[in-house]
């Protein structure tokens, strides 16, 4: 593990790369939305654990986006993502529309090291039609008939995401939102934005051990205070709902996004 | 007492499809199924029965999965979870929902955000309940542009879950699954049947004069007004003064 800042951090991504990021209220870096829009690689195929909100939309807006798999995108209570759809009226992004166990579906097989993992439901979907990595097969284990749908294993070259603490070893305290465990389990590279480092090794403490990422799957720390906003971050402050919402409908248009982007202020006061 | 408001049909409307329950999942922006299962609670620990567990998704109080967010749809596959709700940008007449937009996808012309869990959800959850409060001919259609979820499988196909009814704020229809299709169950006070053929874009069974929506008892609306506005107050703080200030608003 290292320690490290945003800017240093978004060095990790390439144009390319399958990049994994986690849904609005489990802790979303978007600390790292700026550093990797400046870092500029694009062609990402993104994957939303399970659905994407306001870091997804903006990635789009800046044209960074090529793919989205996702079983949702929007701003919540502030309505539609405006870029996304934007993109997707124009047919700038491929969609790979999915639903949210799929996803964790995908993401368990690459932490077993499995090839894929079987999925009840879909059958009959349109979102199995338009899917041709997905595959039905009839269940090896009935006496015959009993399809079920495969769900291929999701391998992202970037995880990266926001929580409250790691300690100077690396491990990081990911409580009880084990999806970004998940992510990290199937991810080559994780990167991790905390809003503060503490002193004492978090493997140490049985209560604290419990929630803990291991530095293992861990490729780089950064200290980044309100990393989430205007997003709320578990047990520590609530979602900036107005600032959502100024976001929403600033970026309605291409130039009103841009206009958005461009502010100097971007931290909270 | 005030006149009873057309949410609180709703509400105790939901909590009738409800009873007897053990678990219910509700989205994170459902306060009316959310209201419906707390009065469901309410009115079975009144009675001194155990009222259903009832999870809301993005709640901190009212969630208590320690798995992240797989572990709903693991629970639901697990056959836990009895009854859910459902939504739709499209709600087509043979129960198949569209979450993910109008017009030739992938280019919707409309986009919502997607499909989120239905397309598992719908299978997997004995009591699915439909709910759209808008009734309108854009909404219940003909055939959905899109299914993020079907009504129905064909035969073979794994299915222990799927719809039941169908709750709009003009009505209350049920789901056979064996024809498929709709059978308007009740009209609420306020509307009738005309107006809800108008508003509908699929074919329904009906009865010549459909019955109305039952209203609550005295007793019923006592704890609906009083400890459930309270317990829902606390997920969904706007909802719950709304409704009270409609309160206040119908008794002046």
């Amino acid at each position: 593990m290292v320690l490290s800042e945003p800017r240093a951090m978004a060095k990790h991504i390439e144009p390319g790369m399958r990049v994994a990021l986690p849904v609005d209220y489990a802790g979303v870096s978007m600390a790292m939305t700026r550093p990797m829009i400046e870092h500029g690689a694009g062609d990402l195929d993104l994957v939303c654990v399970p659905t994407g909100g306001l870091q997804v939309d903006q990635l789009i807006g800046a044209g960074l986006v090529r793919t989205v798999e996702t079983s949702a995108v929007s701003l919540g209570e502030a309505g539609g993502a405006p870029r996304f759809n934007a993109a997707v009226k124009d047919g700038a992004v491929r969609l790979k529309d999915a639903t949210c166990p799929a996803i964790h579906a995908g993401l368990v097989a690459a932490q077993k090291g499995s090839p894929f993992m079987p999925l009840r439901g879909l059958i009959g979907t349109d979102l199995l039609r338009h899917r041709d990595d997905w595959r039905v097969v009839d269940n090896p284990l009935a006496d015959g008939g009993d399809p079920i749908v495969l769900i291929p294993a999701i391998k992202p070259d970037v995880t990266i995401f926001h929580v409250p603490m790691a300690d100077r070893f690396g491990n990081v305290w990911i409580g009880r939102r084990r999806e970004l465990a998940a992510m990290a389990y199937a991810s080559r590279t994780v990167l991790v934005t905390v809003e503060r480092i503490v002193e004492e090794n978090l493997l140490a403490d049985e209560m604290s051990a419990a929630g803990v990422l291991p530095a293992l799957y861990v490729t780089a720390v950064a200290r980044a205070p309100k990393g989430a906003w205007p997003y709320g971050l578990w047990g520590e402050y609530p979602a900036d709902s107005a600032e959502i919402a100024r976001y929403a409908k600033a970026a309605r248009t291409a130039e009103g996004f841009s206009a958005y982007m461009a502010q100097a202020q971007m931290e909270p006061a | 007492m005030a006149d009873v408001l057309p949410r609180e049909v709703l509400i105790c409307t939901i909590a009738r499809l409800l009873d007897g329950v053990r678990h219910v999942a509700v989205g994170a922006s459902s306060p009316i199924p959310a209201a419906g299962a707390m009065l469901l609670r309410a009115l079975k620990e009144a009675g001194g029965a155990v009222g259903p567990r009832i999870s809301i998704l993005g709640s901190v109080e009212h969630n208590f999965f320690t798995n992240g967010s797989a572990e709903l749809f693991d629970c639901a596959g697990q056959g836990r979870i009895d009854a859910f709700f459902l939504g739709g940008g499209q709600i087509d007449g043979f129960g198949n929902v569209n979450l993910v937009g109008a017009g030739d996808y992938p280019r919707s012309s409309v986009r919502w955000p997607g499909s989120f869990g239905s397309a598992y959800l719908y299978f997997v959850v004995p009591r699915v309940i439909l709910f759209r409060e808008e009734h309108t001919p854009r909404v219940f259609v003909e055939h959905v542009d899109f299914i993020s979820a079907p009504g129905v499988s064909a035969e073979g196909v794994f299915r222990s879950g799927g719809p039941v009814a169908l709750l709009t704020g003009k009505g209350l229809f049920r789901f056979d699954k064996t024809r498929p299709g709709f059978e308007l169950e009740s009209v609420h006070p306020g509307h009738d049947l005309a107006e809800i053929k108008q508003a509908t874009g699929f074919q329904f069974k009906h009865d010549a004069e459909p019955r109305q929506t039952p209203l609550p008892d005295g007793s019923t609306l006592e704890l609906l007004r009083g400890r459930v506005f309270d317990e829902l107050a606390e997920t969904y703080p706007e909802f719950a003064a709304q409704i009270r200030r409609d309160l206040v608003a119908v008794d002046a």
